[in-house]
């Protein structure tokens, strides 16, 4: 798989705000790549910076192995993005919306292509509305039409979620996957959801206070094997001294909870063991490390050293 | 950069606002028209008080269809920059306020070619204004009032002067105002995209431009020797009503009028020169800001 993007040590700085700090990271063709942060991470400023809206003070960007800085009409012609809110003319109809933006990608449109791009979408009876009157859901997804109108190679989609009811949300995972899937393409999406990231991401990075915190497959970054296992007992501090006392040592984590990083598979065994040290259990509750490790640095303060994995 | 520009005008062409400006010239002008139907004789009386004393004549029969588009263009001329800030200072915050203007960038075009877009855009829509001003001033008055030579009032200092025109040689001297208003009325446009960039909302930048061309017109105004010297030679609006000289007609020795003639060229040519050296520093400030600019809306 060639890299479509690819960003080395790329820093934004807004007076004494760093934005993005020494970021690096790498598309591949035919991912779709979760960019995941908390608001305010460096998310959007990062996508900004990819469609050259905002001028990195430091680092390179290279999409399609061209450097963003000399080709950047370029590589634009090549590249479909929605951000943040999908704001079109409110005064023009979905069509003339359409028509516009496909002709300012510098393509050549007919009614035909045009209506079938807005058909795709779920918009073909409403064509010919004003936007003004649209739901935020179907801006939603004449914005997601704009941004393929032109068959880029590339998508990019700025928390594409965002003000969407549950159905528009699935509307949208669904259209995601079938970009992929379907039609080759790749996808660099955001969101400050794990959750969502995990459903449609093959890659993903986690960053925060626009550093990097991990990045990888999603597969990895989300395996059994980082499971974190909470217990709670009668009595915790019987127990904790009791599991001390075994193999289970090697995998308990600090702190008045009886907590436990390991691989989930291995819970039955751990049970049956306790259960053997007459241990009165109350509840054992099983998440992914690197969800509890994403909700700390949502809810934690200060400074989140970044994820071993 | 075509492409580009037949949206851009397509744009203009769908909101709503870009016919108040139409309409409210359309309406001032037939305001004027009916006024000078109805009561000419005290309209010309209250226009022309400067000269009562100086000039006996029967001001009634110098009102033709060329004499009310002039005296409607003396009028119509100092609002019409309100009008073109309408549509021209919208050009970029406008965008920023919809949102759409993260999307225009991260189209395949440059920041250079949007605003030179936006600049054509905004002086088109000044010509077909003052296309429509013409039409609606001239023509419309012509069908009204009818044609006929045209007398010019004209104060030069402490002296009043009544300069005649034959009526085969004003269409001509209309056009070259109406061309070099479009100039004029250009640098309006350009100073209104210039404030654009700095706003996300077209309200500021329409109130700026406004504020920007009474404050100079004023200082234009004032007769301070110091003023005069240093400050008005470089003021756009020392310049605006410049199209006047096509209508001062040269004379001979014997005072009368040379058909086809100007007054003062040189002086036209110059403010022309000025205008011109106006838009290209305004946009060139609009094109370098706009390169620089972060777009965070």
């Amino acid at each position: 798989m060639s890299p479509i993007i690819r960003v080395s040590h790329l820093s934004k700085h807004f007076k004494d705000t760093r934005a993005v700090d020494d970021l690096s990271f790498t598309v591949n063709e035919g991912d779709v790549y979760g960019f995941l942060g908390q608001n305010g991470a460096g998310k959007s400023t990062t996508i900004r910076m990819l469609l050259s809206l905002v001028a990195p003070s430091g680092g390179e960007i290279v999409i399609f192995e061209k450097k963003l800085s000399t080709h950047r009409s370029e590589i634009l012609r090549r590249v479909g993005a929605v951000i943040e809110k999908p704001d079109l003319y409110k005064y023009l109809s979905a069509y003339d919306n359409l028509s516009i933006f496909a002709r300012m990608s510098g393509m050549k449109v007919t009614r035909q292509l045009l209506m079938k791009q807005l058909q795709m979408v779920g918009l073909g009876e409403r064509a010919g509305s004003k936007v003004r009157t649209y739901s935020q859901g179907m801006k939603q997804r004449l914005g997601i039409a704009v941004a393929l109108v032109h068959n880029p190679a590339l998508i990019i989609l700025d928390e594409p979620t965002n003000g969407l009811d549950p159905q528009g949300i699935a509307d949208m995972r669904n259209l995601i996957l079938k970009l992929s899937n379907e039609l080759g393409k790749t996808v660099l999406i955001s969101s400050h959801l794990l959750s969502e990231i995990e459903m449609i991401a093959n890659r993903m990075i986690i960053i925060h206070k626009g550093k990097k915190m991990v990045e990888g497959r999603v597969v990895d970054l989300l395996d059994p094997a980082h499971s974190l296992i909470q217990i709670e007992t009668h009595d915790n501090d019987a127990a904790k001294e009791k599991l001390q006392q075994t193999k289970w040592v090697s995998f308990l984590q600090d702190g008045k909870q009886i907590s436990l990083m390991m691989n989930k598979d291995e819970v039955p065994q751990l049970i049956n063991d306790l259960v053997a040290m007459n241990v009165e259990l109350m509840s054992v509750n099983s998440s992914h490390s690197l969800e509890n490790y994403f909700l700390s640095l949502t809810t934690l303060p200060g400074d989140v050293e970044p994820f071993a994995n | 950069m075509l492409n580009l520009l037949q949206i851009e005008l397509f744009k203009i062409s769908r909101r709503p606002r870009t016919y108040i400006a139409f309409a409210a010239i359309t309406a001032i002008v037939f305001i004027f028209q009916f006024a000078f139907k109805a009561d000419g004789e005290s309209y010309m009386n209250l226009l022309l008080q400067s000269v009562n004393d100086t000039f006996e004549f029967e001001k009634v029969r110098a009102i033709n269809g060329y004499f009310m588009c002039y005296i409607i263009l003396n009028t119509l001329l100092i609002q019409v920059p309100i009008l073109v800030a309408l549509i021209a200072a919208d050009s970029i915050s406008g965008e920023a306020n919809m949102g759409t203007l993260r999307l225009l960038i991260s189209k395949p075009f440059s920041r250079t070619q949007l605003i030179l877009v936006k600049f054509a855009a905004a002086t088109i829509f000044t010509l077909l204004l003052l296309l429509w001003m013409a039409i609606t001033s001239l023509l419309f008055s012509l069908l009204i009032f009818g044609a006929d030579d045209m007398l010019i009032f004209r104060s030069k200092g402490d002296e009043s002067q009544i300069l005649l025109i034959t009526k085969d040689d004003v269409v001509w001297r209309y056009l070259a105002a109406f061309a070099y208003a479009t100039v004029a009325l250009t640098v309006i446009a350009a100073l209104s995209l210039l404030l654009s960039i700095f706003a996300e909302n077209s309200i500021g930048p329409i109130i700026a431009t406004v504020c920007i061309v009474i404050v100079c017109t004023i200082i234009s105004n004032l007769d301070v020797p110091i003023i005069d010297k240093n400050v008005k030679p470089f003021l756009f609006t020392s310049y605006l009503v410049g199209w006047k000289g096509f209508f001062y007609i040269a004379t001979t020795s014997e005072g009368i009028p040379i058909k086809g003639s100007i007054e003062n060229w040189p002086a036209i040519r110059k403010s022309l020169l000025i205008l011109l050296l106006h838009i290209g520093i305004l946009v060139a400030a609009a094109v370098i800001i706009f390169k620089r600019k972060d777009i965070l809306s």
